[in-house]
């Protein structure tokens, strides 16, 4: 209805980052089963402690059923038909960047991530994984003066087995859900961040996700760690070719914040969401959850999640620490035939902990968008304070937004806040902007902006500019 | 209508102009001449197609122009967006100023303002320079600077909402503006406000519609002409006194006219 030819007219942008780079891969073969997991070890040269948690996850996954609460409908996942691992070939052992395949370095020039020591980004060091290993890692000398581990989680494994040993699986148990005993089963690459007692690290540390073949999962795994009194600021991008296929993405996330440790976790998820008849796109089943292990810890979640076919994430806190801290900003956009079912867990453990969560969810075209969250008060939580807020913003008449937020307190003495709203970009109100003389595209953009103005406004800087355009981009043409 | 020689070209003229939504024909030949300086008001009970008739000329999607032309300087702008009409110079004054949550006024106004300048060959305003413009504007509407940091329009009283119209207006500077009901809902202060912005902002070079119910509008800014709409036509047009006339004698006298035509 409103402004049919004109919409019409809107030229769609096409992905921009739909684009596939040819490269050599070495690729095991399709299927899951025990010999492909001691594969996968063999091949990253792991300790056996790895091998044993690998295997262990295994044997609970084949135990396990795959979640059907969520408000998501799919084809049934073939785990049998997909490739668990795969790598673009390179020279034994890399020494410097110089060595990296051209062709890799020029995959991350493209998607606005230069990798070179001419030209990489100054104000961020960079972890660039490429389907299931990783390329490289900038800034690491610099880092390392300040005692700031930041390497490829192979690496970590290598030279800090200890760390790794302490702490993975510790926020994530293997056993967790369906997804994160997979993801433990046959992770293959992601971050790992260590920051030690008292550091404050001196720049903004980033991972950017590529994935390049169509018929292999990624299964990346991330471990922050951050000691007293410490404090990280790590924000995370992905994106994937324009397959026809679903690709399957089933990351886990660990974070561990000590006393007085803060990490602020920041994502612009921008996978390739299948076409507007919802043919192809990422599957992103992900697992993300921080601790907030000692007293005045903090750990905020803020995400702009526009990609993905189908998206289920709820990144969490548990929250310990006395007075300990958590957050989460979320802004999910789906468009065409996209599904999203995304929210947080704030578990209250320790007594006078707080929690707040923003989530914007704005659906467009034929898509579905839910929140769910839950927000839980354990006996011990005395004196402590959740805030939600959960807004819902409708594009034409064919999308849906669903809010589930479930409560549970066993703690008289807490307080929990919940607020809710849906709306919708009424005719009226474009009109009225487009009668200021401003443009059909930028009033729905300016609308959807003051919509997610309180997440953004949580979002650094340069990141919160690039959503902004993210968003705008993708509803180009949604409205009609 | 206007049957004595005009010096220049008019602003606005809408010709035969007949339109509906969902199949349903709201305006049935309306023909109106709007040449530089002059105000022209039209009344009409509510309900007439004076709403629909403005919507119409700045371009609202919902209605399907079936016969007729609207042109502006001349130039046919049926086809165009409502957009590309504020740009070059139409103002609609919405009856039912609109809520935008979230979006600032400020930045809203700058965005609009800016969009005319562009096709204006003007310069685009920074925050800092729309901030001194905007500034000298407020103070023609009489209204606090406060207003501009809140979201468009949301939680505005009736009146300050009308007054942020006139503000829109002020920055816009358009050849052309049609004012829908700006006094309905505005106390006496608030109406004079309002009226001496609209004399403030409009000259000899622009044209002014009025669409009002009633004379005390009229009492403030007085109009060259007066048209009565009823039933999707332009029934009568006088100059005004017929104003008075109508106020005077009720929509019924006008019922009279109809059966003329």
């Amino acid at each position: 209805m409103v402004n049919e030819n004109l919409v019409k007219d809107v030229v769609k942008e096409p992905y921009k980052y739909g684009f596939v780079t040819d490269i050599e891969t070495e690729k095991i073969e399709k299927g899951l089963n025990e010999d492909i997991i001691k594969l996968i070890s063999q091949k990253k040269e792991e300790p056996k402690f790895l091998l044993d948690f690998r295997l262990k996850a295994f044997k609970k996954w084949q135990k396990m059923k795959e979640p059907d609460w969520a408000a998501l409908g799919y084809k049934k996942i073939d785990y049998q038909d997909i490739i668990y691992y795969s790598a673009p070939k390179q020279k034994e052992k890399i020494s410097s960047l110089d060595e990296v395949d051209p062709k890799l370095l020029e995959t991350f020039d493209k998607l606005g991530i230069p990798l070179t020591e001419q030209k990489k980004l100054t104000n961020v060091a960079v972890d660039a994984v490429f389907d299931s290993v990783s390329i490289a890692t900038t800034f690491r000398e610099e880092l390392a003066e300040h005692g700031v581990i930041f390497c490829s989680i192979s690496e970590a494994v290598k030279n800090h087995a200890d760390l790794i040993e302490k702490y993975l699986g510790t926020v994530v148990p293997a056993s967790d859900n369906y997804f994160a005993a997979l993801n433990s089963a046959v992770f293959s690459d992601g971050s790992f961040v260590y920051i030690p007692k008292g550091v404050t690290c001196p720049m903004d540390l980033s991972s950017y996700f590529r994935i390049n073949s169509g018929d292999s999962g990624q299964f990346e795994r991330t471990l922050i760690i951050a000691e007293e009194s410490s404090s990280v600021s790590y924000l995370e991008g992905c994106t994937a070719p324009m397959f026809d296929t679903n690709t399957l993405h089933a990351a886990v996330v660990e974070l561990i914040a000590l006393d007085d440790a803060s990490i602020k976790y920041s994502t612009v998820q921008n996978w390739y969401a299948g076409d507007e008849e919802g043919i192809g796109g990422i599957f992103n089943f992900v697992t993300k959850r921080g601790k907030c292990l000692g007293k005045r810890s903090k750990i905020s979640w803020s995400q702009v999640e526009t990609g993905s076919a189908i998206t289920w994430k709820y990144p969490s806190c548990l929250l310990l620490g006395e007075e300990s801290v958590g957050e989460f900003y979320s802004v999910a956009l789906t468009n065409n035939l996209q599904q999203a079912d995304t929210g947080t867990k704030m578990i209250h453990i320790g007594p006078k902990t707080k929690s707040t969560i923003v989530s914007k969810g704005i659906s467009a075209g034929n898509s579905k968008n839910s929140y769910r969250g839950l927000v839980k008060m354990g006996t011990k939580a005395t004196g402590s304070r959740n805030y939600s807020q959960c807004d819902s913003m409708l594009i034409g008449d064919q999308a849906s937004a669903n809010t589930f937020p479930y409560i549970k307190s066993q703690q008289p003495n807490s307080e929990i806040e919940h607020e809710a709203s849906t709306c919708r970009i009424s005719e009226d109100q474009l009109f009225y902007l487009q009668s200021r003389g401003i443009e059909f595209e930028e009033a729905v953009s300016m609308m959807v902006s003051g919509f997610c103005r309180d997440v953004f406004n949580q979002l650094p800087m340069e990141f919160a500019a690039e959503a902004d355009k993210l968003l705008a981009l993708k509803l180009e043409g949604s409205v009609g | 209508m206007q049957s004595k020689m005009k010096e220049s070209d008019p602003i606005l003229e809408v010709e035969n102009l007949s339109a509906s939504t969902d199949n349903l024909p709201i305006l049935k030949g309306v023909s109106l001449s709007v040449y530089p300086g002059e105000i022209h008001a039209i009344m009409g009970r509510n309900g007439c197609g004076k709403s629909t008739l403005s919507k119409i000329i700045a371009g609202h999607p919902s209605y399907n122009i079936t016969n007729g032309d609207i042109k502006f300087l001349g130039e046919n702008i049926n086809s165009l967006e409502p957009e590309e009409r504020s740009q070059s110079g139409i103002f609609l004054g919405f009856q039912y100023p609109i809520e935008i949550p979230g979006v600032s006024n400020l930045e809203f106004l700058r965005v609009s303002t800016n969009a005319r300048r562009k096709f204006l060959n003007k310069e685009e305003l920074d925050t800092f320079d729309f901030e001194e413009l905007v500034k000298e504007k407020l103070e023609i509407v009489k209204m606090d600077h406060a207003f501009l940091s809140r979201s468009v329009n949301q939680g505005f009283s009736g009146g300050e909402k009308k007054r942020n119209e006139i503000l829109q207006m002020a920055l816009l500077e358009p050849k052309i503006a049609i004012l829908d009901e700006t006094d309905s809902g505005l106390d006496i202060d608030a109406l004079r406000i309002v009226a001496s912005g609209i004399k403030k902002i409009s000259n000899a070079q622009t044209g002014i519609i009025l669409i009002t119910h009633y004379q005390r509008l009229l009492d403030e800014i007085k109009p060259n002409y007066v048209h009565v709409m009823s039933n999707g036509q332009i029934i009568k047009t006088g100059e005004s006194d017929l104003a008075l006339e109508l106020e005077e004698k009720g929509y019924e006298w006008t019922d009279n006219f109809i059966k003329e035509i």
